[in-house]
């Protein structure tokens, strides 16, 4: 079987590399995703700075050209957050659905709509499938799109996924016409059932929300690249624009970020350096890293040195 | 008598949900709003005619930072 054959391949065949999928051979670590990426690369030519201008982000049969999505919680105000937008390149940012508020200062949807981003609504908040699917049709009435970014949370302090409330949540939606993008564990079993019942991608967490402690669990993340045909959003546990970027070298098809941004000192340069985190994992990852050794491997050839003693 | 976002609430002409919306100065064809009585979705096309029963609790809500 092609999964056990992939999964064997990974172990290493020399002592001295690493058994660390973050090492291992290029074909165990590239997902199958990447290869309209390398095949451009070597085509057009990689060395110019437009290599990642048609590699496009394909979710439910919308395109996006980046390969960020942006959370609008935590920026200090909608300035900042319009300016946030616009650094990080994102076309896809998240909002939350709240009682209306009579004092609120400008319209979200006025600056997202200005800056020509598209709506992704989520359920934060739900702690059972049925709020969150109330709250998913309130979102598609709201914002007339099918999209939602599901959460079904089960822990006030960790903010952690419920995992059977989300799994009913997802069926129930998926049923009901929505585009369904669950923010689940990293665990490779669940996101398989999250596609089994119809989720269009899957956004596994680094790590718990806000808590930028990046990604606990590669390996689990490289397993879910493998396990699953749908787009894979590393959602929750960027802390800054290195996380992001092992996000791509480990096959993940984009990075969503909040906190990270809209909390850092100055949201703006985090924001362009996600940017640019995001394409460089995305390119490292298609390049095709070498395999970590525990010894060096010299560059320089070894024929023709020097020397420099005389002969004895 | 209603619960509107969970305060009591009592006032005359909002027997619709159009009309509450009208009496908080939110446009009924205004993006980004949304509304729930007592725990069920009114479809947009539906706040006209939908009359609020007593003692209902009605949500409304909008797109807020987050996530």
């Amino acid at each position: 079987m092609a999964d056990s054959a992939r999964r064997q391949s990974a172990v290493p065949e020399n002592g001295h590399v690493s058994a660390d999928p973050l090492a291992g051979d290029p074909t165990t670590t590239a997902p199958r995703s990447t290869e309209p990426l390398a095949a451009e690369a070597h085509t057009a030519g990689s060395r110019t700075a437009g290599a990642l201008t048609k590699d496009l982000l394909t979710i439910a049969g919308r395109t996006l050209h980046s390969r960020l999505l942006l959370g609008t919680g935590g920026f200090p105000s909608l300035e900042l957050l319009a300016e946030s937008i616009r650094a990080s390149g994102s076309e896809l940012v998240t909002v939350a659905l709240r009682r209306v508020d009579p004092a609120a200062r400008g319209s979200l949807i006025d600056v997202l709509e200005r800056e020509g981003v598209e709506l992704l609504p989520n359920t934060a908040g739900c702690f059972t499938a049925r709020d969150a699917v109330l709250t998913a049709k309130l979102a598609r009435e709201a914002f007339a799109t099918d999209w939602i970014k599901l959460e079904v949370i089960g822990d006030e302090d960790t903010l952690l996924p419920d995992a059977p409330e989300l799994l009913k949540a997802a069926e129930l939606l998926v049923d009901d016409g929505f585009v369904v993008l669950p923010y689940t564990t990293d665990d490779p079993v669940l996101a398989r059932r999250l596609v089994d019942v119809g989720c269009a991608a899957v956004m596994p967490l680094g790590a718990p929300i806000g808590s930028g402690m990046g990604i606990r669990n590669p390996y689990n993340i490289s397993l879910i690249r493998e396990a699953v045909q749908v787009p894979v959003v590393l959602d929750a546990g960027v802390g800054t624009a290195s996380d992001a970027t092992l996000a791509m070298e480990l096959g993940c098809d984009a990075v969503m970020v909040a906190s990270a941004v809209s909390r850092a000192q100055d949201p703006i340069a985090m924001a362009t350096a996600m940017r640019h985190a995001v394409d460089a994992g995305r390119l490292a990852c298609g390049a095709g890293r070498i395999p970590r050794r525990t010894y060096a491997t010299a560059s320089s050839p070894r024929a023709g040195i020097a020397e420099f003693d005389s002969p004895a | 008598m209603i619960y509107l976002n969970g305060t009591p609430r009592d006032d005359p002409g909002e027997q619709t949900v159009a009309g509450l919306l009208r009496v908080l100065e939110l446009a009924p064809d205004a993006r980004g709003i949304a509304v729930a009585v007592d725990g069920e979705v009114v479809p947009r096309a539906g706040w006209s005619n939908f009359a609020i029963p007593d003692g209902a609790r009605v949500e409304v809500l909008t797109a807020m930072q987050g996530g």
